[in-house]
């Protein structure tokens, strides 16, 4: 039915024919919900296919670029992969530790210090202590948050607390690493920094899968797109045809 | 479609429910660690509401119950059996209601990344645990001031009470703690549920009182209660042995008490968990 572009090494991500319905819930009350189960009518919502009928796999050490217009699922397809949705149809495969780069600092707490919440979000991402204690001095530095690390996160500037919910994220224990959007924030300089901490991720043969906007950055890190367009996959192959596709919608 | 080896490959999103708890212990640590280091932070008397709380409503009770309406002459040592079933009932309260807004509370983190849910309500309910230690210290005071010692017997009733009261609390808010998500007023039952808490169970009043005035099958429904139980656990543990032997007082049955609310309890846990994972599949979406 639909083609898959298969790659030379197993595949890390396997997304097969998958469905994303939303249902606009207009009701939050059980007593509503009841009511219109008993007259048969769906009043409780309307559906919304955010993904619909996508395929592809990508193959382990592969980097690969997910490009569309805003609203067209690919945070949605990420959270699949991630697990935080699933699929209403089809089904999400994955292979080793998946780690997302997705709305860091998700997990922080303002009342913790930097300390107690890199401990709590690095343990959120699935570390367990030893992991943890062997990673922390790196953590801290790569941050540069230095001596205000056993502050409370709640006097951080909005900078200092993106950059250690970023270092956090990015020192996970990974296999395949998925990343949205988030690398248009933070200062030029450290968005550099966390540019290059990718590429080397990329070089150590880590799987990736990439949302982002910025066509310079992707075309640098990945030799592979597919550009969504409205829910569906229209286009998977090298990074610079699919670049192009983008621009010709 | 290719054929590919599909050994080593997961689901994402799908965990082994409570299992899961288990093999997320660093996390379950730090996760009770946040509940209770941040919980009174900001507050000035700080964990000192642990204890105000059940203080006052102790004395609320013990005016309304034991001063206006005179039961601390029928029943000995009044002010101990009031307190030993009024901190069987916080327990539950306290577990049950942070359990069934655990999943809303953390909606920031459900959204966004996945880690077992079951996590959320376990940990609440450990909080809820630790916060129910400073009451069993005052009681235990209390008790020893009137000549309690411990024995075998003892203990053990409180420790299945206190299994019952968890296993309880674990059922009910992993089933509110879900349904909670989609339908916000499933809040509505969980009110009326903690506010029943403390008069269908014999906190207030004796089991003797309530076998007078329910008579068959009116008392054994009322006896199926897990919380009349636990309460008439932790009286058996706490109060019997500070009285000259008032035994009557307490449930007739109370071991057969034990595998009746041991089952009931029981049956909550696992329609809690199924019906918690049914829901789990939509909670990212629906919050
Ligand atoms: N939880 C949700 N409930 C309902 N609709 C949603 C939900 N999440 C996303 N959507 C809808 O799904 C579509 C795709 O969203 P998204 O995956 O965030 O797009 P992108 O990341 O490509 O900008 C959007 O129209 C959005 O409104
Ligand atoms: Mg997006």
């Amino acid at each position: 039915m639909s083609e898959i572009t298969t790659t030379q090494k197993r595949p890390s991500i396997i997304v097969e024919n998958v469905r994303k319905t939303f249902q606009i819930r207009h009701t939050h009350s059980m007593k509503e919900a009841f009511i219109s189960r008993l007259k048969r009518k769906q009043v409780g919502s309307t559906p919304y296919n955010a993904l619909d009928g996508v395929a592809f796999t990508v193959g382990e050490g592969e980097s690969v670029a997910l490009l569309g217009f805003n609203g067209s699922g690919k945070s949605t397809l990420l959270k699949l992969v991630s697990g935080v949705l699933e699929p209403d149809a089809g089904r999400v495969l994955t292979r080793g530790r998946v780690a997302g780069l997705i709305e860091v600092g998700a997990g922080f707490h303002p009342d913790l210090s930097g300390r107690e919440n890199v401990y709590l979000n690095a343990a959120i991402l699935g570390m367990n202590k030893a992991e943890i204690d062997e990673r922390f001095d790196r953590i801290v530095e790569f941050s540069e948050i230095g001596e205000f690390i056993d502050q409370e996160v709640k006097h951080y500037s909005s900078g200092m607390f993106l950059r250690l919910a970023f270092s956090v994220a990015i020192h996970v224990e990974l296999d395949v690493l998925l990343v949205d959007e988030i690398l248009s924030v933070g200062d030029a300089p450290f968005r550099k920094k966390c540019t290059e901490k990718i590429h080397e991720l990329a070089q150590a043969g880590k799987t990736m899968l990439i949302v982002s906007h910025n066509m310079a950055m992707v075309q640098e890190l990945c030799e592979r797109g597919i550009v969504i367009n409205k829910g569906k996959k229209i286009f998977d192959g090298p990074i610079a045809e699919a670049v192009d596709a983008m621009n010709a919608k | 479609m290719t054929s590919v080896d599909l050994t080593g490959f997961q689901t994402p999103g799908r965990g082994r429910g409570i299992l899961d708890v288990f093999n997320h212990g660093y996390l379950l640590r730090l996760l009770i660690r946040k509940g209770t280091a941040t919980r009174y932070r900001n507050s000035v008397l700080g964990w000192t509401w642990s204890y105000v709380k059940p203080a006052a409503q102790f004395l609320i009770y013990y005016f309304v119950m034991g001063v206006v309406l005179q039961f601390h002459r029928d029943v000995e040592n009044f002010a101990i059996y009031l307190f030993a079933g009024v901190v069987a009932i916080n327990l539950f309260n306290e577990a049950f209601g942070n359990a069934t807004s655990s999943i809303v509370d953390n909606r920031a983190l459900v959204r966004k990344i996945y880690l077992p849910r079951e996590l959320f309500p376990i940990s609440t309910i450990i909080i809820a645990l630790i916060h129910f230690l400073p009451q069993v210290a005052i009681l235990l005071l209390a008790c020893i001031l009137v000549g309690w010692a411990p024995t075998f017997l003892s203990l053990a009733a409180f420790a299945i009470g206190l299994v019952i009261v968890l296993m309880m609390s674990l059922g009910l808010g992993l089933l509110f703690g879900a349904l909670n998500v989609r339908y916000r007023d499933a809040q509505n039952f969980v009110e009326i549920i903690r506010m029943l808490s403390t008069w269908a169970s014999p906190v207030l009043y004796t089991i003797a009182m309530v076998e007078q005035a329910l008579k068959g099958w009116a008392f054994t429904v009322y006896m199926l209660n897990p919380l009349t139980t636990a309460v008439e656990l932790f009286h058996y543990a706490f109060w019997l042995p500070t009285t000259s032997g008032a035994a009557e007082t307490l449930s007739p049955g109370i071991v057969g008490n034990i595998f009746v609310s041991l089952g009931i309890c029981a049956v909550l846990v696992v329609i809690g968990q199924i019906v918690f994972r049914r829901f789990e599949r939509s909670f990212a979406q629906d919050l």
